[in-house]
């Protein structure tokens, strides 16, 4: 990195290095004749949304491994603690393992001290575990939960970056997803709504998105206790 | 098995990479702009609210003024990883340190703190870091923190990738003495036109003054920056 002494700023804006790269690819192609093959996406659509009673997680079910569906009733949002789940995006081998390091160090702490362990515990944990593997976990998880200090949402990258938010979309389907919760978000919402909204949020993302599909999760998540509804809703297109 | 997602570091041009958007394999940035400026009696601080994942932003509404101590502040820029981090282990010493002495610590201490893990891991970190407050043996002080881990004080210091289309308006517009609410002003002023040139600045300003008698927040919404001639 920086051997002299510069300040060296990331470079902001956008970057349209990769279109000049395109067309010469395309040139090249049968000298023209056919069309370079369109990016692939594969991924997820997971989605959180804080509301007056508590916390709604969702997630779609589809894993994919390059082209293929590998499985299309897994599982993307773990359970931690009673009262905080955690919705993974990223490496599917990566985000399983995370989240169960994560519940185990968390349930040792709840029987050595006798308390309910907080969100923002599970959210250091987490970051201090990707930090320190400097993003070689592909794990990019949006934690979600109630505890004593109220209702919680924050999100965790691979390289250890986290944010505190009231909604957030994470996985290939986000940019779908943020559109719908963008548009639906209101501060202190209902549970019904907030149910709905993020419905719709993780339905955008299956459509919008090829590595997203198959069947919507939903985690409501209230002091009174947690309702993880599997499946909340089925695909349409589920073979009978 | 699940397809990955997480490819560190720079693009490649082989078929793996194009399964995976561009902007979801960047690390994420606070491409920002921050400032401090001290004048008698404490400090104003501000900065941008926009983290961005290569061209996507992913966080509107990000808070860059990270509180280290219960006078002392620091402004994050570069990786958000990193700066988080940091913020964390300084955090920690700090409030350490300030147990064993029994009383609140020095701005300088802080900032030698940062300077200290700045410089040591250099090459593998990218942070740029103004660190500022109050403290009873020197009042208002700001300490800014480069990539590379330089400390120097500055009476005003702008930092980020929107500084640079800033330094013109703060060298000309600064001024020695000047009042808790000119400063303000001038703060929000210089937040704004760099936010409005600057792809990576944007969203709300936050603002925040730290004095003997405590810490003031604000935030100034997008609708209500201060307006400049835009072509």
């Amino acid at each position: 990195m920086a051997l002299s002494y510069t300040v060296e700023s990331p470079s902001p804006g956008f970057n349209f290095e990769n279109s000049t790269r395109n067309v010469v690819f395309e040139a090249l192609l049968n000298e023209g004749k056919s069309k370079a093959p369109s990016p692939l996406k594969t991924g997820t659509t997971i989605a959180g949304v804080v509301c007056k009673d508590g916390v709604v997680l969702g997630a779609d079910t589809r894993a994919t491994s390059s082209e293929v569906v590998a499985d299309k009733m897994c599982a993307k949002i773990h359970h931690i603690a009673p009262n905080i789940y955690c919705c993974g995006a990223g490496t599917a081998a990566d985000t399983k393992q995370m989240t169960d390091l994560l519940a185990s160090n968390l349930s040792i702490f709840t029987m050595n001290s006798g308390r309910n362990p907080r969100v923002v515990m599970a959210m250091q944990i987490l970051q201090d575990m990707l930090f320190r593997y400097r993003g070689q976990i592909g794990a990019n998880l949006i934690l979600g939960g109630v505890d004593c200090t109220g209702n919680h949402l924050y999100t965790v990258g691979p390289y250890g970056d986290m944010d505190k938010v009231q909604y957030l979309a994470m996985g290939s389907g986000d940019l779908a997803a943020m559109g719908i919760l963008e548009d639906g978000f209101k501060p202190s919402m209902e549970l019904e709504s907030a149910k709905k909204l993020v419905r719709d949020a993780i339905h955008s993302g299956i459509m919008s998105d090829l590595g997203s599909g198959n069947n919507i999760d939903i985690c409501v998540i209230t002091r009174q206790g947690v309702d993880y509804i599997r499946p909340y809703e089925e695909s349409a297109y589920k073979d009978k | 098995m699940a397809a990955s997602v997480a490819v560190a570091g720079a693009q490649h041009l082989s078929s793996v990479s194009d399964l995976v958007p561009d902007w979801a394999r960047q690390e994420v940035s606070t491409g920002t702009t921050i400032m401090a400026v001290e004048f008698d009696g404490g400090v104003v601080i501000g900065a941008d609210s926009r983290t961005t994942t290569g061209a996507y932003i992913a966080n509107r509404v990000t808070d860059k003024l990270t509180p280290i101590h219960d006078r002392i502040f620091c402004c994050r820029s570069g990786s958000a990883a990193d700066t988080q981090a940091i913020a964390d282990a300084v955090t920690y010493q700090l409030g350490f340190h300030s147990i064993e002495l029994d009383e609140p610590p020095l701005v300088r201490t802080a900032a030698n703190l940062f300077k200290e893990m700045c410089y040591r891991y250099r090459e593998e970190l990218m942070a740029g870091i103004i660190v500022a407050g109050w403290d009873k043996r020197r009042g208002g002080q700001v300490y800014t923190v480069p990539m590379g881990g330089m400390l120097v004080r500055q009476p005003v210091s702008v930092g980020g990738s929107g500084s640079s289309y800033v330094y013109g308006f703060v060298d000309s517009n600064y001024r020695s003495g000047m009042s808790k609410e000119e400063c303000l002003r001038f703060v929000a002023e210089a937040l704004t036109l760099a936010m409005e040139r600057d792809g990576s600045s944007g969203g709300v300003a936050r603002l925040a003054v730290i004095t003997e008698e405590g810490l003031e927040r604000r935030v100034i919404l997008g609708n209500e920056l201060p307006k400049f001639f835009s072509a």
